[in-house]
């Protein structure tokens, strides 16, 4: 049923010479799309908390879970949640990736070294539990899933807030 | 239609200038437990879901992925409509008369305090090979349509302006709105000009807010909630996005839309059949517009129906007794949300000081603003 | 079983291309063409529009369905928008049949467009900002990290080495020879795979599907109408979609719940009790070589950790027990992702006609499924269809 010949006329496959010798006329648009998204109760603790050098998470007392990043509602039992629990800056790597481009999909340059983001079940929250952030101090190949780590803060005087607050996380 | 579909439930946060106190989840998520609330439902009893949002408003893309936790969705069927709240309630009545969904939660939200910069936000929806690189500040489109439309149907500035007036004063009276006032006419008509013929005060200020609400079907509606309220007809349609090519005059998606609302609700004379308005009036001629092309008055007469009070809150149509866009703040995707939550509280009886006497069926309509020729309209009925 | 029937009656789809000179709207345009010529239709007979595109970064215009309802048909037509990230192309069709199936239309012109070239420097960027802006994006996250991740503990958990994994790679390019929309079909080895460049250990360049510019088309009709239009109706007998807390890092990420959650919903529509006997031909979503196996053991096609061992063996092939991606899927046709999951929809409406010409499965298939998935990896969209 495919009509194999229209198929192949249906579109005019271009270069990326073609667009930088001008062979085709082209547009450049870049937009200013700035946001700035309120927190809320619950990330703006949790924000807080990392800028005074610690990891806060909250429970639920329906189904007992100690949850990272913390919210205000249990999305699973449906019903607020309970008590702020401050957990601990260690963990246990569920899993990672040895990353040779950057967010551009642009090639790493040599020297450089790869990054190494990981998902981190914290310990004191729920097994599960797990944030997204970077591993430093180990030659990325070394890295083993189920590697114990710690996180290394930024000094007091510059962490902002954020969660970049944390530079990274080290074995142990 | 196969079998009826009501609206057994609506929870929202009222509308406001700013929320710095909540995230867009923990806003949502009020929204949510009221409607489940109202709807006497938990999410478990819940079969589908619809949310409401476009990746540039919200400032991420895939902004569906966020949408399900504070609703309750978590593994439960939920797509996203990028478009105006009643489209997605129209795709929730599908969804029910499918057969595949027996309740079903629709949401929409607007947390427009946190867009920065709204006029490049909403320029980037225009064409950019032809439109967008004139760089003008989007509201030009509604002035262009504006000029077009006082220029067919001989409608004029003051007439507009009396728009504003009554929706603002209108707002005051709803505990929702964001944006209500004590306006006089001179008061529109000295404001500056921001795109001839629209002047500042003839467009309507952004809010934050969200609204929820749940749908069932006919058959367990009244256990659900002793006044359901029917949809007795839906219809969206969408015109060309083109600029060059369009209908500057009126509104043909509306026109379009209204129809097949109509033609599903069975009203032949919607003028002697329905007994209010909310309409989109996010620019102040747009409520005009409108009117005439729901066709509850004929071209050119919306201007006079305005000054000669029948739109106002005890005249014989009452048109935006919420304030509309105007009084209560442009939602963007929620904009139709809130219209359908005042023609819902209405009919509930439920509007305190604003209520209208003896309403049964109400009429909501939307559009989703510059530089869109999209529009929908929902009739609904308390019997 | 108590629905009212909607069966698929015609289908188009463009060529896909890393980068095209056409605009959206041309390349919707002429997906939606060939879908109407397919089946003798013209735009008069559809009643209402229902289209999919991806994220409005790639195209570079907010309000992307609004831009392109002119390009797919939708001028002065109830036309609605739908959007689940990835799984769209697949979620577009349920979309179209909750509108016949409700009654209110008749027939429905499903359009899946995406043109992701218009995004510089690389479309890649644009998935930056999908993940979480206050706890993620600081990171400078990329879109290959969660694949990598989510691969990584699936490799880990059940000891799936990377060589079983590539062998989808292989399959699926060969396959896409066959595919006349194909962006990058090639016959490749496993050594091939396993020698192209790390993106991001444990993925290679070639466990990667690319990125892509084309759009597809599928024309949705009643019972009454479709008998008169085709004598080959295919009916959608089962949809099923489900999405995944957005708390991406406290999931299970060896196993695609989602996907489970969402064929349930499908199989228990179609009344289908053995997917793995009753499923004749399958089009799970494939963007990289993993997901392919993922998705089988989601969609209850073998067991947990199971699936490498099917496609070693030879189950999967074009003319194995359970042909799986016989289109050649992302990883051989190419990725413009709303498109790439009408395309598989469009794959088994074929197969099941018989029509796919050299790609056709042996055995005179009467039921398949195609599956799509997105977003943090959280979305499973599922369609069952049937001769």
């Amino acid at each position: 049923m495919l009509d194999e010949t229209r198929i192949k006329a249906s579109v005019t496959a271009l270069s990326e010479t073609d667009m930088r010798d001008g062979k085709v006329l082209t547009i450049k648009w870049k937009p200013k799309l700035y946001y700035a998204w309120d927190n809320g109760i619950a990330i703006g603790r949790y924000l807080q908390e990392l800028k005074n050098g610690r990891i806060i998470a909250k429970k639920c007392n329906g189904c007992r879970r100690i949850m990272l990043p913390p919210r205000m509602f249990c999305e699973l039992c449906w019903r607020p949640t309970d008590e702020w629990v401050y957990v601990q800056d260690t963990g246990t790597i569920n899993t990672f990736v040895v990353s040779h481009v950057d967010w551009k999909a642009s090639r790493i340059p040599p020297g450089q070294r790869y990054y190494t983001p990981a998902v981190i079940e914290i310990d004191g929250a729920s097994k599960g539990m797990g944030i997204l952030h970077m591993i430093d101090e180990i030659e990325p190949y070394e890295i083993k899933i189920g590697m114990k780590v710690k996180a290394v803060w930024k000094p007091p005087e510059e962490r902002i807030g954020a969660i970049t607050d944390i530079k990274y996380f080290k074995p142990l | 239609m196969r079998k009826r579909v009501a609206i057994v439930g609506v929870g929202t946060t009222g509308f406001r200038p700013t929320s710095p106190d909540v995230s867009y989840r923990e806003l949502t998520h009020e929204a949510a437990v009221r409607a489940y609330m109202d709807a006497g439902v938990e999410p478990k009893d819940i079969d589908g879901f619809v949310a409401t949002s476009e990746d540039f408003l919200e400032g991420y893309s895939i902004s569906d992925e966020y949408c399900n936790d504070q609703l309750g969705a978590v593994l439960k069927p939920i797509s996203t409509v990028p478009g105006d709240f009643i489209q997605s309630l129209a795709q929730g009545v599908m969804m029910i008369l499918s057969g595949v969904c027996r309740i079903v939660a629709v949401q929409c939200m607007s947390k427009a305090s946190n867009m920065l910069t709204i006029p490049h936000m909403v320029g980037f929806a225009l064409d950019p090979i032809y439109n967008r690189p004139l760089g003008l500040h989007p509201d030009f489109v509604a002035g262009m349509e504006m000029n077009r439309f006082l220029f067919e149907t001989g409608t004029t500035l003051e007439q507009c302006a009396a728009v504003v007036v009554k929706n603002k004063r209108n707002a005051l009276l709803n505990p929702f709105a964001a944006h209500g006032a004590l306006l006089e006419l001179d008061d529109v008509m000295s404001s500056e000009w921001i795109s001839y013929p629209l002047r500042r005060l003839d467009v309507a200020p952004t809010a934050d807010g969200a609204v929820v609400m749940v749908l069932a079907a006919e058959d367990i509606a009244k256990s659900l909630n002793d006044m359901p309220i029917w949809i007795r007809g839906i219809g969206w349609c969408s015109d060309t996005p083109s600029l060059e090519t369009r209908d500057w005059g009126s509104a043909v998606y509306t026109r379009l839309a209204a129809e097949m609302a109509y033609k599903m609700a069975g009203i032949r004379s919607p003028r002697s059949e329905i007994d209010f308005v909310e309409l989109s009036d996010e620019y102040s001629y747009k409520e005009l517009q409108h009117l005439e092309d729901l066709k509850l008055c004929g071209p050119g007469e919306a201007g006079y129906l305005t000054e000669s009070g029948a739109t106002e809150m005890d005249g014989e149509l009452p048109v935006n007794v919420s304030g509309g866009c105007l009084g209560v703040g442009h939602l963007f995707e929620a904009n139709g949300g809130q219209k359908v939550l005042e023609v819902v509280l209405q009919l509930r009886g439920e509007k305190g000081k604003a209520q209208l006497p003896d309403v049964r069926t109400g009429l909501a309509h939307s559009w989703r603003g510059v530089p869109t020729t999209t529009g929908a309209v929902v009739i609904l009925s308390n019997d | 079983m108590g629905f009212r029937r909607v069966a698929i009656v015609g289908a188009g789809i463009t060529k896909f291309v890393r980068r095209a000179q056409e605009t959206p709207k041309e390349l919707a345009f002429e997906a939606v063409r060939m879908a109407l010529d397919s089946c003798e239709m013209t735009i008069k007979d559809i009643d209402c529009v229902v289209l999919g595109t991806a994220p409005d970064a790639f195209d570079g215009v907010h309000m992307n369905g609004e831009y392109l309802i002119d390009g797919a048909g939708g001028f002065r037509k109830p036309y609605m928008r739908n959007f689940v990230g990835g799984g769209t192309g697949v979620f577009a069709p349920i979309q179209g049949w909750y509108h016949v199936a409700s009654g209110m239309f008749d027939t429905c012109l499903v359009v899946a467009e995406e043109k992701m070239s218009s995004c510089h420097p690389h479309p890649a960027g644009a998935f930056l900002t999908i993940f979480d802006h206050t706890t993620e994006q600081p990171l400078y996250p990329t879109l290959i990290w969660i694949f990598a991740l989510e691969m990584h503990r699936y490799m880990t958990t059940y000891g799936i080495s990377k060589r079983d994994i590539a062998l989808v790679a292989v399959k699926n390019k060969k396959n896409a020879l066959d595919h006349p929309s194909s962006q990058v079909a090639e016959e490749i080895t496993v050594d091939d795979v396993l020698k192209s460049e790390v993106m991001a250990y444990p993925v290679n360049r070639l466990d990667i599907s690319p990125t892509s510019d084309g759009a597809a088309a599928i024309v949705l009709a009643a019972e009454h109408v479709a008998n008169r239009v085709t004598d080959k109706p295919v009916w959608i007998d089962g949809v099923g979609y489900s999405l995944d807390t957005a708390y991406w890092c406290t999931r299970d990420l060896a196993y695609p719940d989602y996907v489970e959650k969402a064929a349930r919903m499908a199989y228990e529509m179609a009344g289908i009790r053995e997917p793995r006997k009753e499923i004749h031909v399958a089009e799970p979503y494939d963007p990289f070589t993993y997901k392919e196996l993922h998705h089988m053991e989601g969609l209850l096609l073998c067991g947990k950790g199971e699936a490498p061992q099917l496609l070693v063996d030879g189950v999967t092939q074009r003319d194995g027990d359970l042909p799986i991606c016989p289109s050649g899927g992302l990883l051989g046709v190419g990725n413009p992702i709303a498109a790439a999951g009408l395309m598989k929809i469009i794959e088994i409406f074929l197969q099941l006609r018989e029509e796919a010409g050299k790609r056709q499965v042996p055995g005179k298939p009467t039921c398949g499924l195609a599956q799509a998935w997105g977003d943090l990896m959280q979305v499973g969209t599922v369609v069952v269809m049937r001769r």
